[in-house]
């Protein structure tokens, strides 16, 4: 089964992609998600790494730090820093 | 009323229906703002389908624990904007003028800096994102005293 990963806003143009679906048997902690997403990019895993990006799981946004466990079939939105208005 | 949406809107014609709705409001504050112009081409705002609206409720609902409203109208563009071209619009309806002023500053520093949009700036030959200054933040922190009881 596969998990997706969203990026959004100058995240999506790190990735070069709106999303990668990745194969995952299992579920893993975000630091193991991150590293199959970006498995070949390590500027892609910076970038999803900084601790300004928010993460939103399935639609729900995660408090900054939790702790976060994706599954197989999991959507995990990527989020640079919010600007509105 | 809250509305996140691609399609133009007319910020005189919102604010006139916001008004004739609030007819015990003795006081209606509000806040437009628009794209920039000077350089600018276009304002490209992107949305989260699911969350962008949820925060935009969720902020409501704190404005109207915090400040005495009657009523509340948030209007927020997402897609791509001309210079001019109105982006956000929020309006606060209260009996008086202090939780009305109060209530668009508060709902436009969470906006600002915890609504899930991004945006870029489109100049004649390049594209940059655009994100909050430190500022923004400092703004959005003055809100997060413990909310005091509402005073009439």
């Amino acid at each position: 089964m596969n998990a997706i990963a969203i990026f959004y806003g100058r995240l999506r143009e790190c990735a070069g992609a709106e999303r990668r679906s990745i194969a995952l048997a299992a579920p893993v902690d975000l630091d193991a998600f991150r590293a199959l997403v970006a498995t070949d990019d390590p500027d892609l895993r910076d970038a999803l790494s900084a601790p300004a990006v928010r993460i939103a799981v399935n639609d729900v946004l995660s408090p900054r730090g939790a702790e976060i466990i994706v599954r197989p079939g999991d959507e995990i939105a990527f989020m640079p820093p919010f600007s509105g208005g | 009323m809250i509305r996140v949406e691609a399609a133009p809107f007319d910020p005189e014609a919102e604010l006139a229906a916001f008004r004739a709705a609030q007819a015990p409001a003795g006081a209606i504050a509000s806040f437009l703002g628009c794209v920039r112009g000077g350089g600018t081409e276009a304002l490209i705002l992107e949305h989260h389908p699911v969350l962008t609206a949820q925060a935009i409720h969720s902020f409501a609902d704190g404005a109207r624990q915090r400040f005495e409203l009657l009523g509340l109208l948030i209007i927020h563009r997402f897609g791509r904007l001309a210079p001019a071209e109105p982006i956000v619009l929020v309006a606060a309806a209260a009996l008086h003028r202090r939780p009305a002023l109060q209530a668009v500053d508060y709902l436009m520093d969470l906006l600002k800096t915890e609504a899930p949009f991004w945006k870029r700036e489109a100049l004649s030959n390049e594209e940059r994102w655009i994100e909050p200054h430190q500022a923004d933040y400092a703004a959005r922190d003055r809100w997060t005293a413990p909310i005091e009881e509402k005073t009439p």
